[in-house]
């Protein structure tokens, strides 16, 4: 059996239903057995402006996206205009036929960049600013075209159903093209009946009537589109599978995780977690009343981070969820932490920076701000995630390692991991442990300090209400209880306790939690964050050419680890630093640490992800010795 | 055993300037912890940035000074984390009108059940007498080079307008009437706020301890005016007794218009006090029924060391 691996796009205007009609088709793939990987595009902007989002689906594992598209299905002229070049040659393009004759002119969210881009090819290709000249020009390359009358399959149904106010309802146009595509495809009706139950089902007559639409829709595709190599029929259902959004991953963990406040200021990427972790507040406790996580909106990041602290300074777990912009205010309030010994998790969703740079796009631009953010040297950890799976088991060990060791800890996540889709593994809660280290339950001693000086560095810590164990904090340097001391002795003293912990953090983390291997040879990449995924499956494809590239995947950025690095790499020859900044910023990192320089740089600052076609394009330019020194992707829409 | 005054004491050296209104402030809240015995683990004492800031170190329950402009934000976050702890917040004028003021505004619309002191002394004293968000236009205190080019902020005002429950007034070298409004503000159920005047002798030379006595501006004979009065006095009521718009709009208006007197006559007590206005803590509830009995400080989050939250609720509706 040949393996299926397709991407299927959808485009519309924001508010039009891309999404809905994505999870749509996402979820009746997931559930025929197959993995899903599906990325979310959009504009800062609420209405009017182009998203899209494209699903690749496989029955072999995926964790990225690729280049081609296979499918496209379109109810408006920018998603042709902006994406027809990308179906692959074979692909199909199911589209709007009332379109046809929309100009390049008429479309005005259609920006002069893009357009004048798209014009110089058309002219190239003799071809007039147009739809009908797009698809003219795209039918040469052998894409196969599937036009369709919207507003026909509307006016039938309206017919059938004799309910004519059903003609004019083109917010069904998404449902109509999930459901051409489903019986394009060849993929079984019902689950699509149910997904549109399911996501309608406070509202049974409108449900009815998709349903009935989307009947329609199915059929006359199976009847009318000739078929193609493209076709699911169903893959091989792994039990205990969960498709899963980006964000779900750290929510869910902060819920195992113990974490029962989350104090925010809304900001994308970020606020679709603390919005799932309100919408989900009562918890279920095993034999016990329930639990809850207090969630708070805030005036600010300042405020969000003020109030993280003090909810963890009562004991209490504490987190909050940013991205770049906030995380800059927040920079004062981490140095109060740091000196404080407070453990408190930062959930950075990064975005492109600089300023508000572009604030639904994509970028792992700030993981030198996150390991120097605040002014003067205090601990910290920064500690990124490879993909939504981790996130899930990273967000509790994050937890204890702010516990353990009484740092803050930043744990960094991107746009791309916070739009995705995916289908994995059941989140395994089992496998969690909660660790609070130090944290007192009861104190019997007169004499409590807070910062009394151990062996490792790190006090016996009471809790605001805790009898016995009244203490100071202030961001002033400060003695063994806590209170402002400006002593030279006591400052070496206090800045020693708070440091020595670097060196503590990097002996007592797993080995396996800092760094993960996926091989090393002569050639190797060394990335951290998002990229993890495409640079997998790029090694994949590598390797059935009978081509091997290493690569580590650096979870545990600061403190760094050093010598760890350097064991591992001890036979790689090649060092290839992948990262979706300008200026390879864990390149800098690395040769700090190691004083190794990087050989090459694969980097992406359109604020769209890599796709494993690109990587994979890139590393072979390097095996071939073809490739620049920077190698700077730009795929992407 | 009763909890003596000096319990509540530490020994922490202080070095604010010798006759400096802080001491007083300080006094009144060991004397209302004091007075309402307290139990010291129960409290705690959160402050900000400047002199006003150091209070913090002197009283002997848990104490948090955090930075400049901040401390309503860490404040609240440990009271809604853990509803059982007694707040209060204190912190300079600047620190809470001027860098903070955001922070004021937002906290009393939230109206959680804590007491806010700011330590009114038109200046910013711990970096040498600049200016405060206090200070009337055109004024210029001992270390200003030129007279103040800004319009002051009323912070009675201020509070009422932004939803604060409890808004009162205070002098800083009224011990006795200070530690009361303190108790009363405690005892409040809501945000609570004090505006106390507090003279900076090192730097503000206009609003001095004279100056609040009336020593310049005697009567016929001879004798000082204080500006400071009592509204009690006056028989000013600053409650809304009932539900109701025109209550709630006779109650915060006269609050406004007294919030406006200044100059020869300087009113302290109560201007304003809201009891109908659920707290923070009842609109949590409202969403978390017992978020009161069990809020994010007494949960148990493990077992073991083994989570005992149950979410495969949550990861079936997301199995395929
Ligand atoms: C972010 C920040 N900016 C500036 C300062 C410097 N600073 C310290 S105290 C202070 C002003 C204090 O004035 P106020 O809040 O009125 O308190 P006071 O000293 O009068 O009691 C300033 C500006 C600081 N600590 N932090
Ligand atoms: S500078 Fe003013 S406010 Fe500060 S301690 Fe001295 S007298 Fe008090
Ligand atoms: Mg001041």
């Amino acid at each position: 059996m040949e393996t299926v691996d397709l991407s299927w796009l959808i485009g519309g205007p924001q508010g039009s239903g891309v999404e809905s009609g994505a999870n749509i088709f996402s979820r009746v793939c997931a559930a025929m057995g197959y993995q899903v990987f599906g990325k979310r595009e959009f504009y800062s902007n609420i209405k009017g402006e182009h998203s899209y989002f494209v699903v690749r689906v496989s029955d072999k594992t995926i964790r990225s996206n690729v280049n081609d598209v296979s499918v496209m299905v379109s109810y408006d002229a920018e998603t042709i205009f902006r994406h027809a070049d990308e179906v692959t040659k074979g692909g199909a393009i199911i589209y709007d036929s009332d379109l046809s004759k929309t100009k390049t002119d008429e479309v005005p969210s259609l920006d002069n960049y893009f357009k004048s881009r798209l014009e110089k090819l058309l002219e190239s290709k003799n071809k007039e600013f147009s739809i009908s000249g797009v698809l003219e020009y795209v039918k040469e390359k052998g894409v196969k075209l599937y036009p369709v009358s919207f507003r026909g399959i509307l006016s039938s149904v309206a017919e059938e159903t004799n309910n004519p106010k059903l003609k004019g309802m083109i917010r069904m146009f998404n449902v109509l093209g999930v459901s051409l595509s489903l019986g394009f495809l060849g993929m079984p009706p019902e689950s699509l009946l149910n997904s549109i139950e399911s996501i309608f089902s406070k509202k049974p007559k409108i449900a009815e009537i998709n349903k009935q639409a989307a009947t329609y829709a199915y059929n006359y595709a199976t009847a009318k589109f000739e078929k193609t190599k493209f076709s699911l029929n169903g893959g091989k259902k792994e039990p205990h599978t969960i498709l899963v959004q980006g964000h779900q991953g750290t929510a869910i963990g902060k819920m195992v995780s113990g974490c029962r406040f989350q104090p925010y200021y809304p900001i994308t990427p970020a606020s679709d977690e603390c919005v799932y972790l309100e919408s989900n507040e009562i918890l279920e406790i095993k034999e016990d009343r329930p639990g809850s996580t207090v969630v708070i909106q805030t005036e600010d990041e300042i405020s969000a981070l003020g109030m993280t602290i003090g909810g963890a300074l009562t004991g209490t777990r504490s987190s909050t969820c940013t991205s770049g912009p906030g995380f800059s205010l927040m920079a004062e309030t981490l140095g109060w932490a740091g000196i404080n010994e407070v453990p408190i998790v930062i959930t950075l969703y990064q975005r492109s920076g600089p300023s508000t740079g572009l604030p639904t796009r994509h970028g792992q631009d700030d993981l030198l701000f996150a390991i120097n953010a605040g002014h003067g040297e205090f601990p910290r950890i920064v500690y990124a995630s490879g993909d939504i799976e981790e996130s899930f088991y990273d967000t509790a060990n994050c937890f204890n390692y702010s516990d353990v060791y009484q740092v803050p800890v930043i744990h960094m996540l991107d746009k791309f991991i916070a739009s995705s889709v995916i289908t994995c593994k059941r989140f395994d809660p089992e496998k969690v442990t909660i660790d609070r280290g130090k944290l007192l339950d009861r104190i019997e001693t007169e004499d409590y300090k807070r910062f009394e000086q151990t062996e490792d560095g790190i006090s016996p810590r009471s809790k605001l209400g805790l009898e016995k164990g009244i203490f100071w904090n202030t961001g002033d340097e400060r003695d063994e209880y806590g209170h402002i001391s400006e002593d030279p002795v006591c400052r070496v003293q206090m800045m020693d306790k708070r440091l020595s912990r670097l060196e503590y953090i990097l002996k007592n983390i797993p080995q396996e939690d800092q760094v993960v291997s996926y091989g090393v040879y002569e050639h190797c990449i060394i990335s951290w964050g998002s990229t993890k995924g495409p640079i997998l499956d790029a090694i994949e494809m590598l390797k059935k050419e009978n081509l091997n590239v290493g690569f580590l995947q650096l979870k545990l950025l600061h403190p760094f680890p050093s010598e760890l690095v350097k064991s591992l790499l001890k036979d790689a020859k090649t060092i290839i630093d992948v990262e979706a900044n300008h200026t390879g910023q864990l390149g800098s990192l690395f040769k700090q640490n190691t004083g190794k320089d990087v050989d090459y740089y694969i980097l992406k600052y359109t604020g769209r992800a890599m796709t494993s076609t690109e990587i994979y394009d890139s590393l072979k330019k390097i095996l071939e010795n073809k490739a620049d020194k920077r190698e700077v992707l730009t795929h992407g829409a | 055993m009763a909890l003596k005054l000096s319990d509540y004491k530490t020994e922490f050296h202080n070095d604010w300037c010798p006759g400096c209104g802080d001491f007083g402030i300080e006094n009144a809240i060991q004397m209302a912890l004091a007075e309402m015995q307290i139990p010291r683990h129960k409290a705690a004492i959160f402050s900000g940035i400047g002199c006003s800031g150091k209070t913090s170190h002197f009283i002997n329950v848990y104490g948090i000074h955090t930075l400049h402009g901040r401390v309503l934000p860490f404040a609240q976050g440990a009271k809604i984390a853990n509803p059982e702890l007694t707040i209060v917040a204190a912190g300079g004028d600047g620190d809470g009108l001027g860098i903070g003021a955001g922070h004021f505004v937002a906290a009393g619309r939230r109206n959680v059940d804590m007491t806010y002191i700011i330590f009114d002394n038109g200046v910013y004293g711990l970096t040498k007498g600049q200016a405060s968000p206090t200070l009337k236009l055109g004024e210029q205190t001992k270390s200003l080079p030129t007279p103040n080019t800004n319009y002051n902020v009323n912070p009675i005002g201020l509070a009422v307008a932004s939803g604060f429950t409890f808004v009162a007034r205070a002098y800083s070298y009224d011990v006795r009437q200070l530690k009361d409004l303190i108790v009363a503000a405690i005892k409040h159920d809501g945000l609570a706020f004090l505006d106390v005047l507090q003279p900076c002798p090192t730097y503000n030379d206009i609003n001095t301890r004279d100056w609040y006595a009336g020593v310049e501006s005697t009567d016929s004979s001879e004798k000082p005016r204080p500006r400071i009065y009592k509204l009690e006095e006056t028989g000013f009521d600053p409650v809304v007794h009932y539900e109701d718009e025109a209550e709630l709009d006779e109650k915060l208006s006269q609050a406004l218009i007294k919030s406006l007197e200044w100059g020869n006559k300087i009113p302290t007590g109560v201007f304003y006090k809201n009891e109908i206005i659920t707290p923070y803590r009842g609109r949590i509830k409202d969403k978390i029924p017992n978020y009161v009995e069990n809020p994010p400080a007494l949960q148990r989050i493990s077992a073991n060391g083994k989570p005992i939250t149950d979410v495969s609720k949550i990861l079936d509706s997301l199995e395929v």
